[in-house]
Formats: C-alpha cells, structure tokens, sequence
C-alpha cells in the first residue's frame, strides 16, 4: 500500500512523522524512530527565552561574587570556556542530520523578532531540513487586544520567512478569536503549513502544600477531536500543509486526521507510552486500514470528511455542540 | 602592550616554559595556578609547541614533592605558592637545591601566620627560606615579575641552582599595571635547547641509571655538602649574564642590584620588592629639590653577592638605611640588613654607617612620604639605629615619624578612587576602565583594589591611575580628582571624601531625587564638598540598571559616568570604547547581554546631573557613631576605629600583645546590608522554629517566656501563646534582627506555614528594611533581653534547640551560607562547655576575620573557646585540646579524691561519678563545682590551691575540630585520618561545599563527578571520595552524614548523638556555597534534591549499638527517588559542563548516577548485616579460659 504524501515540500514515505519530543535528546532513539518509519523527525523546540535566561542567570551567578573578596576573585573556571547559547541544540541537529536520512525538522519558539530570525538562520546553517514555528504564547497581558497578538506573531512569521531559505511551518494553538481568518493570514505570507495544535503544559495544583505544579501529561484520542475539526474547516481552503499534532494514537486516529485533511500527522505521546517502536504498529495498521477501507492512496481520502466534502458540514460547525449536550447521558459516557 | 596583574605577567612566563606544572590553591598566588590550569585546558602550548601538564595537589607539601619528582624524572617543572604553602614546600627545597636541579617557583611573598593569619604581603615567607640553597630573585612590579620570571628560568637552567622568584602579594600579585609582553621568540631566546639537554641529561632513567638521596654518614656527609660550593659562587654572574642577554632583546636592563639617585648621594636606602619602586618615586622627588639621595634595588637576594652589591653603591655613601619587609623576633636585625653589615665588613667597607628599618609587614602601606620620612632620620646625627616606619609604636617606641599629609604625585597623573559593593560589579568595571585606557591610548595604567574582610555585604574600594609615564605609586591613592560612591548607604559609613583632592568630582549613586539630594547629604560630606570645591554628579544607577534590564550590576553604568565626567579621555572615545569593550566581553553570552549593556550606557548619559554646591552647610543630619555607646571600651577604642577603615591609624599599645582577642564583637558593628528582611506574622506560625534553625547568621531568633514579661514591651513587639505542652501558658516570639540580617530569605523559603486564603503569603515574609528598622531595633533590644528559657528544661530537637541562645552570631558569612546554620546549632546545643579548633579556610575567616568576631557568651559569660592553627594540621590541633583537657580533668580528679575527706565525701563522690550525659545532669555538676569552690576557699594546701586551678574541668568540655572539605579531604586528610584513629573524645564537623570555597572554588577531592571547579574546569573526571565510609570502616568511630536543609532533625540528632559519644566522631555535613552557581535561596531545595537523588545519602554510624548487637549503620534517608540529573541541572557548576560538552557531561552523568545506585546497594546491605557476636568462649580471656578449664 502507498502511504506517501507530500509535506513542506518533501514526499515522505508516510504520514507518520515524530512529532517535538525529547526523544531527539538520543541518538539511539533517532536511529530507532527512522528504523520504526518516521517519515520525519521533529526537534524539540528550542527556546529562545530559555537560552537568554540561562545566559543571564549564569553571568549572574558567576559574577555576582566575583571581584568581592581578596580571596577569592572569582569561584568558577573562566566562563568565556563555556558555550551559553544555542550550540548544543544546533550540534544535535547536525549529529541526528549525519544518522539518518529522513527529513529533520528543527523546531524554535522565540521571544523576539531578533530571537526568531537570528536562531532560524543557525537551525537553517546546521542543517535543517525544514523549520516549525511553535507559536507558544498564553495572551495573558489585559492590555494587548487580540488583533494586537495576531499582529505580532505575523510580524515574526514574516521576518522568519524572509530570513531562511527552508520550509517554514507553523505551530499554533486553538486560542484565537478567529482561527480560521488568522489561518488564512498566515497562509498569505506563504507559509508551507499550520500545524494542529499546540499541547500547552497546564500547571496542576498541589492542595496540601499549596503549590502550582508544573505538569506534562501525554495527550489521548479524545484530544484529537479538537485537531479534527480545525483540520477539516480549513482543509482546501488554504495553500499551505496541514499537519496533526495532539491525540493520534491508533491507526483509526492517523486515518480521521487525514480524512478530516492533514497531510502529515505527528506522534509523541504513544511513542513515550508504548516505546519508539510502536511507529512499526501505527504504520502496518495504517496500511492494512487503507487496504480494508478500500481506498487506493492517501490522496484520495485526505479531506474527504472536510468542511467542503463532507455530508455533514454542520457537524464541525455549533451544531455539533448543541447535539450533543442534548444527548449526553451517564450511561453513554460510560 | 597589555594591562594585566602581576600573577598573569608571572604565570604567563612560567606556563611558556614548562612542561610539567604541580599546584595548590593559596592567597595570593592561586590565580597563577589558575591561569595555567586555564591555559592548558585552552590547549596552550608552550614555546616548545606541547601543552604544559597542570596537576592539581593536596598540599603544597605534595605539590613540591611532585615537581621534585617530574624534575628528577627530566621534566622542566615550576609551582606557585605562598606563605604557608611555601613552609609547606621546604624539606623539598633543601633537596632539590641539594640535587642542583634547575627549577623556578614563582611565589606571591605573602605574611606568615603569627599571633594572627593574614593573607597580605610582606617578605616572612620568603625569608624564612632563604638558607634553603634556593636563589632568590625579586621583582618589585608587574613588569619586574615578567621580566624576571624569565631570567629566573634561564639562570636556574644555566646555572643549576634552583630560583624562587617571588614579588609582593597583593600589592604587585593583584595589581593590573600596562606592561609590555615578552614574546615566545624572547623565551626561547633565553631558555635554549642546549639549557633544556643538560637538565634532560642528568635525569633518573633506567637507560642510563644513576642513584640520588642516598645517606651519607659521619665520614662523608660534610665534605659532600660542601662539594656545591662553586656553583652558588658562579651563580650570580649567570643571572646578571641573563639579565645582560634580557636587556638585547627588550631593551630594559636589570641588575643584581640597581642603583638609582644622586651620583654623589651620601644617604642612601637598600630595600627590595615593590618599596623598592615607592622608594625610586620618592628619590625622584627629592633630587629635583637637590638632595644627595639613592635608591639601591636588590633584585637578587640569594645567592648574596657582596661584591656586585659594594659595586653598585655610589662612592660618595655615607649611610645606609636598609629595609626589610619582614619581622625576626630576637635578631640581631632582620635578614637584609643582616647581609649588607656581613658585606661591608667582610669587604672593609666600615665607614658606612648602616642603620635598620622595617616597614609593611602584612601590606601595611608604604609611601614616598614614609621613603621621605627615613631619608629625614637618616639627616640626623644621632639617627636610630633600628627603627619602624609605617605605624605608630608607643610602646618600645621604634617607630619614626613621617609627614601623614605628604603626597607627591604629580598633576598630570589622574587618580580616582571608587567605593562600591562586591555584588555591584564595581572592580570589574574599574578594571574593565584600565584595559580601555591601557590598551587603547597610550596612557599608562595602574588599578588597585582593597576588598572587604566580610563576604556578604562586601565593600570594594577601587584605586586607579592613568597617566603618560610608567607608574611606579605602589600605594594606595590619597588624593584622586575622582571620588565615586556606588551606595548611597556608604554615606553614613566612610567618610570618602577624605580621598578627595581640592577640586576633585564627587560621583554619587543616589536614590534621592537630584533637588533632594543635597539637603539629605550628612552634614561631613556637605562641609567637606564646600571645603574642598567639589563638583558634584549623581546618577540614579539602580533605576538605569532596572529600566534596561540590568539589574543590581550597575557596572556599565557608573562606568560610564566615569568617562562622562572625569575627563581622562574624550567623552565621545571614551563610550564609544566602553561599548567595543561590551562588545568583546559579552558577545559569547548573546546579543540580548550586549544590547542590555549598550542600553544603559545610552541612558546613563541622561540620567547624569551635576548638583550645584551651595555654600554653606544646611545637612540636618551627620554621620551617625560606629558603635553604640553602650559598646565596651576595646570595641569603641580599637574595634569601632578599624570598622571606620581607619585601623591604620591605631598604635601598637592598642593591642593585645599575643593576638588574644575579645569575643562577642559582631554585635557592636550594625552592618546593615539587607534591602529587605523578613517580618513575622504571629497568625500564620505554626512555631516550628525552622527560620531560626536555618538563618546562617542568627539574625531571626525565637524564644518562650513568661506572659508578664510582656509589660514593658514595645508598641510594635511581636507575642502569641506558645503552643504546646512543655511550655503551657507562656508566650512565644520570633524576633528579626533588622541591622544583622543580610536578606538571605532562607528562612522565608523553608517556613512551611502559609496563608490559606494568599499562599503567597507565609508565616515569614520580607519586607522593606528602612521603615522597619527603628522600630524592630527596639524590638530587638527587648527580645535579647527576655530572659533565656531553663536550658535543662528543652527537649533537644529541631524546635528545642532553637530555644537555646545561639553563641555564634551575624558572622562575616556569605548571604545564605551553608555552613554556618551548623556552626551555630553547634553553638545553641553545647555552646557553654565548647572549644573549637578550626582550620584555615571560610571557616575560619568568618571565625576569625577582624575587626569583629561573631563566637560570643551566654549570660553566664561562657561560651565557645575558638583558635585557628593552620590548615593542614586542625585535627591534630583539637586532639591537643583534648589530650589537655584530659589531664586536667584527671589532675581534678585526682585531687579531689585526694582532698576528699576535707572536701566532704559526698560532695567528691557526686563529682566524680556525676551523670553529665543531659543538660541537667551538666547543670547539676556546675553547682557541685562552685560548692567545691566554696570549700576550696578555706582551705590552704598548696593541693587545693592546684585543685582551685582545675576545678572548672570537672564539667565536661566538648572539643569540635571544624573546617571544609579541603582540609578533610584533602591537605589536613592524613592528621584527620590519624585523629579518629585514636579513638579519642574529639568532635569533627566536615562542612562539605565539595570544592575549596575560601580560595574560590578549586576542585577538592570532595568535588563531585561532573562538577565544574576551578583546575577541574571540564568538570571533574573522578568520583567524590567518600569519607564517611572510610571512617566506618574503623569500626569504633562514630560517623553521620547530615544536610541541615533535608533533614534538620537528623542533623540535631547526629550533632548530639557525635557529641555524646565518647570517642572519636566525625559528622559531615553538606553545605550549599555561592560555588555551586544558583540563587543560595534555594539552598534546603537543592539539599533535599543532593538526599532525595541519592548523591549525599543521610546516616548515622553509632558504635554502641554494635555493643548491643545491633547493626551500628543506621540509614536516615530513603532510597533514591529523584535522578541525579534533577539535582545537578539546578546548578551553575554541573551546568556548564552540559553546555560545553553534553556527550562528556551526560557519560559523567551517567557514572555518577551508577555510583549513586552502587553506593546505595551497599549503604543499603549494611545496614542490614547481622552483627558479629563473639561468643563466649572467644571473649573470655585467656587467664578466664585457663580457670574455666581448671574447673
């Protein structure tokens, strides 16, 4: 069966690709994901205010008592020896370049349009094959309007775009006011695909000690009804990729995604459940579901159950809400 | 030409021209092992194209045995040490000077410690090896060190006489001067391949082998020893031929004595090191005014050349004053002077009058006006023969006087002098300044620093000169025509306009807005401005620093107000340079760093006002007292003159004559360096009494007392009901110290207590400190005088302890500091019968660093007994304490049951068998003490009288050896080992900060695996030795591992449990050190995390538990439950290593976390082991066995 698709300008042999994971971290697992039929290999992301705030806490630390007392002048090695910026992440990209010969996508949240542009050119120079923009922002300043948010992340899109030379992906989030029109934005300034969503980290809460606790929590199936959605409003409407990421778990889940029109879908949360090899299980499955669904390629089912095509467009519209809040019962959650 | 200090101008030298390089850390001259530990790690090849080996030590003792060692062995070899360190190094010398093996160290000539350490300069080290056979070559500035180091290195090679080569600590050490650099062409032009050969010929091979260290006997040894004599006597001809070959090639020529002054001077001063450069400014001086005066520099010291020395003095000399840095008690003169007499004997040159002086011992300043003040008495007729100069001595009145008010340096040399804080980066911005005006103009420059004797809250004062010739001012600056401020609570502190020239620019950092800012000046100050014509600027550097992201390192800004106002370069140069010099610092740390740094010197410039002067005096207010008035008399008469930085200005009658010194003196010097402190809230404290536990200067304390007390409390003094059983009914405090705390915030980080409603909020919280501090003053002042709740009546745990008066107090400790929260809980359990030998080391300093001591007495007037011996001998040192103890104690015992039927038989029945193992049971004795005091007062027996004399030790002491993991586990490891060997009742506290925090932050053999520290630069290779289980393996030696922050009951429990136990015991405990690179307000977090990953495993190993059969090993923590990389990636140290190499760092990672579980399983296993049960017939003796056989 023929699984390929086209993604960001490169056909893969499936839609299957490693979504942004510490996975990448090792050179072992990057080798297994390409092994198991990654058809690309996602970076985690590298984050700009992170590496800042670790410049800053590092000088700080280091000089906050040097030059104090006689005896001691300074209490670490020279610090110009040290590398505090983006080097290990670009060197890991090169390594993972040099071990395998699928698609490598770096993958980069910024703070500033310098930020942006600056580290896109060095993911661009260590040997990216493709960069996703993993607009990762919690609107939470009362004085910044909507509009105000979208403008900005335009802005650093377009910089971006304008400053490398490779596939541009974005990464967004569901939070906006009008996804659709932001979408089409985006796609205006010649961005080569949306990615559907972002997961954000959501702080859980300790109520004996009274504390926020930062938590990761590995997404299921029931988030993926969210990407479908979007996926099938703005399948066909838009010149740029599509991509899945959030609630693919099972070969049915790669199988809506790409009903719903992804070009490509990205795993995370069932590799770190149920190991790197599982990519085998998904793909194997995927194909023998296209085989026994009866359709001849992936081509031919992506977004057959979009907006556009699909026999019940006012499913994914308001719709779908009322419907069922009117019909959830106990017994049908169970 | 470049600006550097005298270490790198020394090491840059050295490193070029060895290959195999041993060192240990000591002040001053760590930074030259440092340097070269750098440059080897950089991949820095010497001037034959390998990298030079950089190995670090235990000891120095160690380091001089591994260059005699690589120089036996073939290898071209050097070290750097100083003071102690060097003593450490003399039994090698003798022997490698015995061998004739060309050699070099290069030595930062640093004070012996005597009646009390110090880390400054002057020449007793370096005298006190001079009969050693080592040449001894002095330079007496930064260019001298370089210059010289080379020609030491070529001379020993040449001549076979190994070379000390040693310029003065700090003061030439720590100096940044603009110096031309020697290049590797002129190094090897002095060091030749065939020098190289020679010394490659005569080393130890099996392919040609020969025998060294042999022992010679009666017959032979003599004539043996005397078999070197030609070379000592060839030695100076090879060192003025390599200072001639020197002079080709750079075009400045030495001389083993260097004359410079009148032709025809008749007074002339011998003097070597950097007085030798103040003295050559002074002779300046004084020849344009027509005095027949002289300087004659001695350059090499050793081998003493008489002749080149009687050579290089005018004809016309009719008196000598010759001046040693250095102090021989009972000499018939001090070591230089010693030699020039024996000269001029032995060369018939008697009609020179020689006269002696000592002047700078310990960095004590020396100036032109001193130079000119011995010139002066030179004139007399009836001059001194042996006097002082420097001081004031009003005892044996030695000292001679000099004009205090004499300054001769020139107009166009620009002097400027700046106060600041260590964490504000002052001396980095000042030193930042020189390289900008020594590199880029043709000025030259000189920088000079005086740091704090505190590490929190330290005061930095920056001097600096520019000027168009060389600067040969190896002095302090009296008068700058800049004066900078970088705190305005400095103003109520020191009085710096005292710096000022008439004149000069005043620049103040200053909250105040600029129309305020005059009227809020103390009223010292405005007289001073008006009186000196001051022009005066102030800049708000701190909202500069926050409006561009700076924060509290306003470096870059007072920076640049500096080159904005002061006129030594252009204005528009002079920031366009600041920026390239942002540019090369910090364009490896990212451009946000940089564009942050342009930023504020962009908005300095608009934040900078001149205030207009007025004429008169309107201040409302003035400086306010050092101390209080209800200080002690010594504390207002010395102590409060040296917290002023006017000590200098003390005579020698002030002082205790055998460095014995007052305790208890922190309390008098209000220090406060806390922006913020905390504030209790009585509604939300659960009364835990951690805050107190963890404050590591016992600046928040707690305390029951009677509710009746509360009557005269003041308005704002804080009380609730204490709650708990043990102390029904009575009310409970915890009070601030608002003058003491340093803002730490440890203790708001470990209250457990918060506010249901606003978590934010806990039980303590931090707050403004200037509108608390007069009223919490006063609270303060009524908390200490509550009265101390019955010792006898506490439970000794976590909360009970803090209950009991710590006697350790507002220590000279980092904000957040580690160790001291141990040294004070040490203090609160057993404070009243407790003395303490502490090594050399943070420890110590905190300890022991005048002019305030933090050990202080309860109300009793007991308290803590503390010295400081040296650093590698401190177990030794407190098993001394014990052994004495022991003897008085048995003298006591002996005499009391021999006074017994006079004495009353219960009474001395009840001494002798008394329960002293609880605090009652202490109590009780001390009663039974002054009863037998009582008895002993009618009584007349020479017997009683030696009884009276001992009768105090009939109450238990408890002896505590302290110091960090350098000593432990490293240069003090072998006494240490030996100490607990004997089984002895010693205490011993390791406080662990796993590198040696004192000399900052070289590795120790107590650095962990992957841990960045200084000679450990790509992060240690090798695991952390571990202590503990070597002390177990003893046997009887009870052991705990403690991290106050993890488990504070078990640290109180271990304290206890060591202290009762009655032989030897050791308790190592972790503390969290600025070293470790994060936020020390996380310090408890980090030390749950170092327990919770397995890296410091909680124990205890109790010996008597062995006698009851049961396994001694008790495990207090759990098995690991966090990964080793949660821990070490909190901090700065682990942290870049990651970032350099994450490969490296993740495969020693990976180790680390092996030997983690490793350590566990076995930790684990032992606990677990049945103890061995001798049974019966194998303890029975062999008399017992004899007789049950019988039977």
């Amino acid at each position: 069966m023929d699984l390929s698709t086209n993604y960001l300008g490169f056909k893969l042999s499936s839609p299957l690709m490693a979504g942004s994971s510490p996975l990448v971290t090792d050179l072992g697992e990057v080798k297994k994901l390409e092994d198991s039929g990654a058809s690309a290999i996602v970076m985690h992301s590298l984050f700009e205010e992170q590496i800042s705030g670790e410049r800053l806490a590092s000088i700080y630390h280091m000089e906050m008592y040097a030059d104090s007392y006689a005896e001691a002048l300074s209490y670490f090695p020279k610090p110009d020896e040290y590398r505090m910026g983006p080097e290990q992440y670009l060197e890991q990209i090169r390594k993972i370049k040099q071990t395998v010969a699928i698609p490598v996508i770096g993958s980069l949240n910024g703070s500033t349009v310098g930020g942006w542009t600056d580290y896109a050119k060095l993911i661009q120079q260590a040997g990216a094959d493709a960069l996703e923009l993993n607009v990762y922002t919690l609107a939470t300043d009362p004085q910044e309007s909507g509009d105000q948010m979208e403008k900005r992340t335009l802005e650093v899109v377009r910089a971006v775009t304008q400053a490398v030379s490779i596939p541009i992906a974005v990464k967004l989030s569901p939070f906006y006011s009008s996804l659709a029109n932001f979408a089409h934005q985006l796609d205006d300034l010649g961005v080569d695909a949306l990615v559907l969503f972002n997961r954000f980290y959501q702080p859980d809460i300790d109520i004996e000690k009274l504390e926020a606790m930062s938590s990761l929590k590995l997404s299921t199936s029931a988030e993926l009804l969210l990407r479908i959605r979007w996926l099938a409003i703005l399948s066909r409407k838009l010149g740029a990729n599509l991509a899945c990421s959030g609630g693919v778990h099972t070969p049915e889940d790669v199988i809506k995604s790409i009903m719903a029109g992804a070009h490509a879908v990205q795993v995370v949360s069932c590799l770190l459940e149920r190991g790197t090899e599982y990519l085998k299980e998904l793909n194997a499955g995927l194909a023998q579901q296209v085989e026994t669904l009866e359709y001849n390629s992936l081509q031919q089912m992506r977004g057959n159950m979009s907006l556009a095509r699909c026999p019940d467009p006012g499913a994914f519209e308001r719709a779908n809400y009322m419907r069922i809040l009117q019909t959830w019962r106990p017994e049908t959650a169970k | 030409m470049l600006t550097l200090d005298g270490n790198e101008a020394a090491a840059s030298v050295a490193h070029r021209v060895s290959e195999v390089i041993a060192i240990y850390p000591i002040t001053p001259s760590s930074p030259m092992g440092e340097f070269s530990d750098e440059w080897s790690a950089k991949g820095k090849k010497n001037i034959w194209g390998t990298i030079p080996s950089v190995t670090e030590m235990q000891s120095e003792g160690g380091a001089a045995g591994a260059v005699h060692g690589a120089l036996q062995a073939g290898a071209l070899s050097t070290t750097f040490t100083a003071s102690q360190g060097l003593l450490l190094m003399i039994p090698n010398m003798y022997k490698i000077a015995g061998e004739l093996t060309p050699f070099v160290m290069h030595v930062t000539a640093r004070t012996l410690a005597t009646h009390a350490l110090s880390i400054f300069g002057d020449h007793s080290d370096v005298m006190a090896c001079r009969q050693t056979g080592f040449a001894m070559l002095c330079s007496e500035s930064v260019q001298g060190a370089h210059d010289l180091a080379l020609v030491a290195h070529s001379a020993s090679l040449a001549s076979r006489i190994p070379f000390m080569h040693f310029f003065d600590g700090f003061r030439t050490s720590h100096e940044v001067a603009k110096i031309e650099m020697l290049n590797d062409e002129d190094l090897a032009a002095l060091v030749t391949d065939d020098m190289v050969k020679a010394h490659r010929d005569r080393c130890l091979t099996p392919d040609r082998p020969v025998l060294r260290g042999t022992a010679q006997n009666p017959d032979t040894f003599f004539q043996a020893r005397e078999a070197c004599n030609g070379f000592y006597d060839a030695c100076p001809d090879f060192v003025q031929k390599a200072m001639n070959q020197f002079a080709k090639l750079t075009g400045r020529q030495y001389n083993l004595f260097d004359y410079f002054g009148a032709p025809d001077a008749e007074r002339v001063i011998v003097i070597m090191g950097s007085g030798a450069d103040v003295t050559h400014e002074a002779v300046e001086y004084m020849l344009k005014k027509g005095e027949k005066v002289g300087v004659l520099k001695v350059r090499l010291f050793r081998p003493w050349s008489g002749k080149h020395f009687l050579a290089a003095l005018p004809k016309s000399v009719k008196k000598l004053a010759v001046l040693d840095r250095t102090k021989e008690p009972g000499a018939v003169g001090d070591p230089l002077y010693q030699d020039v007499v024996t000269s001029l004997v032995e060369l018939g040159a008697t009609g020179i009058k020689v006269v002696a002086g000592r002047y700078g011992l310990s960095s004590k300043e020396f100036t032109p006006a001193m130079v000119m003040g011995v010139y002066a008495e030179m004139a007399k007729p009836n001059c001194r023969p042996k006097f002082t100069i420097g001081i004031m001595d009003d005892v044996t009145h030695l000292s001679i006087a000099y004009d205090t008010e004499l300054s001769i340096e020139p107009d166009d040399v620009k002097r400027a002098v700046f106060f600041g804080l260590g964490a504000d980066g002052t001396v980095g911005a000042n030193k930042n300044s020189i390289k900008i005006i020594g590199e880029e103009t043709d000025n030259f420059a000189q920088g000079y620093f005086v740091y704090d004797s505190k590490k929190s809250g330290a005061i930095t004062i920056s001097h600096l000169r520019f000027g168009p010739r060389q600067i040969r001012s190896a002095y302090l600056v009296t008068k700058a025509q800049f004066v900078a401020c970088h705190q305005y609570s400095f103003l109520e502190k020191y009085d710096m306009l005292d710096y000022a020239a008439p004149g000069a620019t005043f620049l103040l950092n200053s909250p105040m807005p600029r129309e305020k800012v005059w009227d809020d000046l103390p009223a010292e100050f405005q007289k001073a401005m008006i009186e000196k014509k001051i022009k005066f600027y102030v800049i708000d550097a701190y909202k500069v620093g926050h409006d561009t992201g700076m924060g509290v390192r306003i470096n870059t800004i007072m920076q640049t107000c500096f080159f904005a106002i002061s006129g030594v370069l252009p204005k528009d140069e002079a920031i366009a340079q600041i920026k390239k010099a942002i540019k090369k610092t910090y364009s490896r740390k990212g451009d946000e760093v940089v564009q942050k740094n342009f930023a504020a010197v962009d908005h300095t410039l608009a934040h900078l006002f001149e205030i207009p002067v007025p004429a008169t005096v309107t201040a409302k207010k003035s400086m306010p007292p050092i101390v209080s008035d209800k200080a002690p008399d010594f504390i207002k008469r010395v102590s409060a003159v040296m917290m002023a930085n006017k000590g200098d200005l003390l005579p020698v009658s002030a002082f205790p004559v055998d460095g014995t010194w007052p305790l208890a003196s922190t309390q008098w010097e209000k220090r406060n360096i806390a922006t913020e402190i905390p504030v209790w809230d009585s509604s939300i404290c659960i009364q835990c009494n951690k805050c107190a536990m963890v404050c590591p200067h016992a600046a928040i304390r707690s305390k029951v007392y009677e509710p009746a007390l509360l009557a005269k409390a003041p308005a704002t003094f804080k009380s609730v009901d204490y709650k708990g059983a043990d102390f029904k009914g009575m009310k409970f405090t915890i009070q601030i110290a608002p003058e003491d705390c340093t803002g730490c915030t440890l203790c708001v980080s470990v209250c457990p207590a918060k506010d249901k409603s606003n978590p934010k909020s806990k039980a303590i919280n931090m707050a403004d400190q200037l509108p608390l501090r007069e009223p919490e003053k006063k609270n303060y002042d009524f908390f200490l005088a509550l009265p101390d709740p019955d010792r006898t009546k506490l439970r000794i745990d976590v909360k009970g302890s803090q209950f009991m008066r710590p006697l350790f107090e507002y220590s000279g400790a980092c904000a957040g500091c580690g160790e001291t929260p141990y040294v004070k809980l040490l203090t609160q359990l057993f404070g009243d019968r407790l003395i303490v030998a502490n090594a050399t080391g943070c420890s110590s300093i905190y300890s022991g660093n005048l002019p305030t001591t933090p050990y202080c007495v309860d109300s009793n007037g007991r308290g803590p007994a503390w010295a400081n011996s040296l650093f590698e001998d401190n177990a030794e040192f407190g098993l001394g304490y014990r052994l004495a103890i022991n003897k008085q104690t048995e003298i006591a015992r002996e005499l009391s049951a021999k006074l017994s039927s006079q004495l009353g038989e219960n009474l001395v029945k009840e001494l002798l068998n008394a329960d002293q193992s609880t605090e009652a049971g202490i109590a009780a004795q001390r009663v039974r003490v002054v009863e037998l005091r009582k008895q002993l007062a009618s009584m007349s027996s020479p017997e009683a009288t030696r009884l009276g004399f001992v009768a105090d030790y009939l109450v238990r002491k408890s002896v505590w050896i302290l110091g960090g993991d350098g000593w432990a586990y490293d240069i003090g490891y072998g006494g240490l080992d030996h100490v607990l060997a004997t089984g002895h009742d010693v205490n011993l506290l390791v406080m662990d900060t796993e590198v040696y925090s004192n000399t900052g932050g070289q590795a120790s053999k107590a650095t962990p695996m992957g841990a960045a520290a200084k000679f450990a630069s790509a992060g240690k290779t090798t695991p952390k030795k571990d202590l503990g289980m070597i002390a177990m393996s003893y046997g009887n030696i009870y052991v705990a591992k403690v991290a106050f922050g993890a488990r504070d009951a078990q640290t109180v429990k271990a304290f206890q449990e060591a202290e009762s136990f009655t032989g030897a015991s050791m308790v190592i405990a972790y503390a969290h050190c600025i070293a470790h690179g994060y936020d020390l307000s996380y310090g408890c977090e980090q030390q749950k995390l170092a327990v919770d990953s397995g890296h410091w495993p909680l124990f205890r190993y109790d010996p008597r538990l062995a006698a009851q059969g049961k396994q001694p090993l008790q495990i207090d923590s759990a098995a690991p439950k966090a990964r080793l990389m949660q821990y070490v990636r909190n901090e700065t140290r682990y942290r870049m290593v990651e970032q350099t190499n994450p490969e490296a760092f993740a495969k020693l990672i990976g180790q680390a976390q092996f030997d983690v579980a490793k350590r566990w399983m076995l930790y684990e296993q032992m606990s677990k082991l049945a103890v061995y049960q001798a049974p019966a017939e194998e303890s029975a003796t062999p008399a017992e066995k004899a007789a049950a056989e019988k039977a």
